[in-house]
């Protein structure tokens, strides 16, 4: 199955609104082709392939709106479909913070988000990449598990006021965790690209193995606050609850860590170290992005934090139109600078530190603070005198971002990384941090 | 993993909003079996060994407030098949929602040779536990009133009304969610079963969050419902399912107004309790709170793939290695600690006739006076714990999703001798009473946990004394359940649970129920979470 191609959006979305009789109409349309292998013990445990497709049409009357979604396209499934958006929208409550759709706008061109020879990856070649991970874990007396997954999808939205937008993306994402024959020892690995030809499953997968044989023989050293340099992998699943979170709304009410007493915010404040740089930009190389968000608003670049300072808070076009400003959309994408070192130079730098590989189970604890607690996996080793040491055991923190960010030692050259616990992609920079506050042992690995 | 943070973005992806009131008609049982046989029959021609089809119509409401106004309205609907085969020793699968007779063999086709073309990386063919066909049978929720048939009027004049006695009681902002689940499965295989299906689950919830305007605080507290394998009846009040002490507890009826009055009020107080001074205190768990850490800490070590390494790359492995369950001693808890493994239990959110592949559910022990007994298995399991059949614990949140084995209802079972939690509090003397789970963390093979509640009360000498504040406590796994030294009798007994336990990758949402008795640990170890930004 092919997903739809832009004139196949366009004529189906086009034939949708002919059907329309209310004040405004949106439709938008999702297909999408998805492959996955996932491994353990060495073997193949399931695998399997996915393709399916989704129409949403929204009907509105002043500010009622109904919405309906449908996968059968023939002409009478689709009339049928808009007649009962309307039904419901003459039958749903008026919603106070109803915005009018978007008439046509002007989208910034997005990155090379498809490529070709992902979208034609075979169920030949899913396998080769999970035996070549297989045959490093072997090769090294480990034991593998992991995930590849492929996919493609095309989305376009069209509205009665003249707005018609068209994306289509590929991706392919690879884990791997490698562990010892004894169950001592456990390495890992995450990559996530838009572009096949990128990925590297043997150069991957000896990461993860190198990560589980270093492991073996960890120490247990006394929790505390800690120098930590936390890897891209290990340092986005912290950083995506700082930038995850700045939304004016939130703010303005009084229930955010932004919120300040008496109605006032962060926003424009100094609010972490002076050399924090976070913004968004779908036109960057290294993590292509759609330019346009779900109601159809064009997503450019973008500062987030600048120099230490919350430069921009997303503002959904309901408030913004309270608070007299212009909407802010979310960010298209994520990307935070970083400096010139290597993870290699971060760790000649370090006197006394950890390295942290991966940080696991990350669950808030107090929004007031964002404080968030977890604990780290798949690596763990400490560093003295610019060397790594010996591996230690695991341990639990409880840390929030923006302490974490005021007590930045240094950064180093950012490189595009996933979240394992989002699944959402980032361009970060390893980081060297001061005071890292790790509160208690784990016997896990 | 454990139960996923982020709720709605999970409900979603099982579906698409669509209008209520517009869902496609049932399918007639004729018609589902003659399109799983389509699929049954591709596979075997194309050499499956073994082939099981579930054609699935996925149903989901929920009604979504803020503050003052119904923000959102949404029913999806989610039709479609998956198909799972094994072919040379391997499992393969696919999944369409084109169900017409040549999308369905073609589907067919595509897991046999994905099967197949991954068969050359196996060492270790696939090995299934024997398993009767059934002929054609069915199960449903036994439910009194079905939550989706309930005028969508109703159920926002209800939140409505929620949002407004919070108001009334002084609270800055309020959200509250019905969501609503009925998952239509038809289950057919190889072995000849034919099992037509019909669940239902409904789960109330809101959060109450008030403000010091001078300081610049804020404090919510969120709902002390459960979610439950119920229909809508659970949301019509009883008085005989209270259980009154520092707030109103509820049992298999839900006063969710009520709820949300008292949760305003204590919202207010915990912006002025007392910051918990760190150390070891003897904690008072209510069955609202433990749930979460009985899911956690017992329920994700027992599933037997996290313990062979299925789970390795992402949700982890388990302590509860199989060296320690085959010396029949290994002493996960004290011998108050019962646990049970159940797919039965009526009104919990496991309870269904037959899992999702095709296997009878039943009742077994986990824990037995406080010994590591037995694990979670399924089909492509059961011999390697020795087992003859599966347990019937395998699940898939969709047709998109490949099965696999999830946590049934793990509970803790009551304590034998008559104790209610006021008796239980008389004998603390420096203790904390935790009542409604909040925040949860714990490490990859389950040792180390970290849990928070929303209303923390210190006990001193036998007497609850007032309202604390910044309140985690951290345990080892194995060390917590020793520590148990007291569980209430059945008249205290609840169920506490969730939709969206997650695990596997891509991951899927689960909903499991954990059913308790208050219960008192010894000397845990409690810390403080406030800080300064």
């Amino acid at each position: 199955m092919a997903i739809l191609t832009e004139n196949e959006c366009r004529t189906l979305l086009k034939k949708v609104l002919s059907y329309s009789k209310a004040d405004e109409c949106q439709v938008s349309i999702y297909s999408s082709d998805s492959a996955n292998v996932r491994f353990a013990r060495n073997n193949v445990s399931t695998s399997g392939f996915i393709s399916s497709s989704s129409m949403a049409i929204s009907s509105a009357f002043g500010k009622k709106l109904g919405v309906i979604t449908l996968n059968d396209y023939s002409d009478e499934s689709i009339q049928k479909a808009v007649k009962r958006s309307e039904e419901l929208a003459q039958f749903a409550p008026e919603n106070p913070e109803y915005m009018p759709m978007l008439g046509p706008q002007t989208y910034p061109a997005s990155g090379e988000t498809y490529v070709d020879a992902t979208a034609a990856i075979t169920p030949a070649q899913r396998s080769k990449m999970v035996e070549d991970s297989l045959n490093i874990a072997k090769q090294n007396k480990l034991t593998a598990a992991g995930f590849l997954q492929d996919s493609a999808a095309s989305s376009a939205m069209m509205n009665s006021k003249g707005l018609f937008v068209f994306n289509k993306g590929t991706n392919v994402n690879f884990s791997a965790t490698m562990r010892t024959a004894d169950a001592q020892g456990s390495g890992y690995v995450t990559k996530d690209y838009n572009d096949i030809s990128k990925v590297d499953i043997k150069a991957f997968s000896a990461i993860a193995a190198k990560k589980a044989a270093g492991s073996l023989g960890a120490k247990a050293i006394e929790p505390g606050k800690y120098t930590v340099i936390l890897e891209p992998a290990a340092g986005i699943v912290l950083l995506e609850q700082l930038y995850g979170s700045l939304d004016a709304r939130s703010a303005d009410e009084g229930r955010s860590f932004l919120s300040l007493p008496g109605g006032k915010t962060r926003l424009g404040e100094k609010m972490v170290d002076e050399r924090v740089n976070i913004y968004s930009d779908p036109t960057n190389p290294d993590l292509p992005a759609t330019t346009y968000d779900g109601e159809g608003m064009p997503l450019g670049k973008m500062s987030l934090i600048e120099k230490g300072v919350v430069k921009n808070l997303s503002y959904s076009r309901y408030w913004a139109q309270k608070k007299g400003v212009k909407p802010v959309p979310g960010a298209a994408n994520i990307i935070m600078e970083g400096g010139t070192q290597s993870l290699e130079d971060l760790i000649k730098g370090t006197e006394k530190g950890i390295l942290v590989t991966r940080l696991w189970y990350i669950r808030p604890v107090d929004p007031q603070t964002l404080l968030y607690t977890g604990l780290t996996r798949d690596g763990t080793f400490y560093i003295e005198n610019g060397q790594i040491k010996f591996p230690i055991k695991n341990m639990r923190f409880n840390e929030s971002p923006v302490i974490m960010l005021n007590n930045l030692d240094a950064l180093g050259k950012t490189e595009r990384t996933v979240s394992g616990e989002s699944s959402q992609s980032a361009l970060i920079p390893p980081m060297r941090i001061r005071d890292f506050t790790f509160s208690s042992l784990s016997d896990a690995v | 993993m454990g139960i996923s943070a982020s709720m709605l973005s999970q409900f979603t992806a099982v579906g698409s909003p669509i209008v209520p009131g517009t869902r496609m008609r049932d399918v007639d049982v004729a018609i589902k079996k003659r399109m799983s046989d389509v699929a049954l029959n591709a596979a075997r021609a194309k050499g499956a060994t073994y082939t099981d089809v579930r054609l699935g119509r996925y149903l989901n409401e929920y009604v979504v407030t803020r503050d003052k106004n119904i923000e959102n309205l949404v029913s999806t609907e989610s039709y479609g098949m998956g198909i799972r085969v094994i072919a040379n020793g391997c499992w393969g699968f696919a999944a369409t929602d084109r169900l017409d007779n040549d999308s369905i063999a073609r589907a067919a086709e595509t897991a046999v040779a994905i099967a197949k073309e991954n068969s050359r990386l196996q060492t270790e063919q696939v090995q299934l536990a024997p398993q009767k066909g059934y002929g054609e049978v069915t199960w449903k929720t036994p439910i009194e009133r079905n939550a989706f048939e309930v005028p969508m009027k109703e159920k926002t004049d209800l939140l409505l009304s929620v949002n407004d006695a919070a108001f009334k009681n002084g609270a800055n902002y309020v959200n509250s969610v019905l969501f609503m689940v009925n998952e239509q499965k038809y289950f057919a295989s190889t072995d000849g079963s034919y099992i037509d299906q019909d669940i239902h689950r409904i789960w109330p919830v809101f959060g109450v969050t008030k403000i010091d305007d001078k300081t610049g605080k804020f404090e919510t507290r969120s709902s002390l419902s459960a979610p439950r394998g119920m229909g809508y009846e659970y949301m019509m009040p009883r008085e005989s399912d209270k259980i009154k002490c520092q707030t109103t507890l509820y049992r298999d009826r839900y006063d969710m107004l009520e709820d949300a009055g008292a949760a305003a009020l204590q919202a207010a107080e915990k912006l002025k309790a007392k910051t918990v001074e760190p150390g070891k205190y003897d904690l008072v768990l209510d069955p609202s709170h433990l749930w979460l850490t009985i899911h956690e800490s017992v329920g994700h070590p027992s599933e037997l793939d996290r313990v062979l390494g299925y789970e390795a790359n992402f949700a982890g492995t388990s302590f509860l290695t199989l060296d320690k369950w085959k010396t029949g001693k290994f002493n996960f808890g004290s011998k108050n600690v019962n646990i049970v493994a159940d797919k039965l239990q009526p009104g919990s959110l496991g309870a269904v006739g037959y899992d999702d592949e095709g296997v009878g559910t039943k009742q077994w022990d986990i824990i037995k006076d406080g010994i590591l007994v037995n694990y979670q298995a399924i089909r492509d399991q059961a011999h390697i714990i020795g087992l003859k059949e599966s347990q019937g614990c395998c699940y898939s949140q969709s047709w998109r999703d490949v099965q696999f084995q999830r946590m049934p209802n793990i509970s803790l079972q009551p304590g034998k001798e008559k104790l209610s939690p006021a008796d239980m509090i008389k004998n603390v003397e420096k203790g904390i009473y935790i009542i409604g789970d909040s925040s949860f963390s714990i490490d990859q093979q389950r040792y180390n946990f970290q849990f928070s509640g929303q209303l923390y009360y210190e006990i001193k000498n036998g007497k609850i004394v007032g309202m604390l504040n910044d309140v985690a406590y951290q345990a080892n796994t194995q060390e917590f359940w020793n520590a148990c030294t007291a569980v209430c009798d059945k008249d205290d007994y609840r169920l506490g649970g969730s939709f969206f336990d997650g695990k596997g990758q891509p991951m899927q949402a689960s909903a499991v129920s954990h059913g308790s008795s208050t219960a008192r640990f010894n000397g845990v170890n409690v810390i403080n979470t406030a800080r300064k930004i």
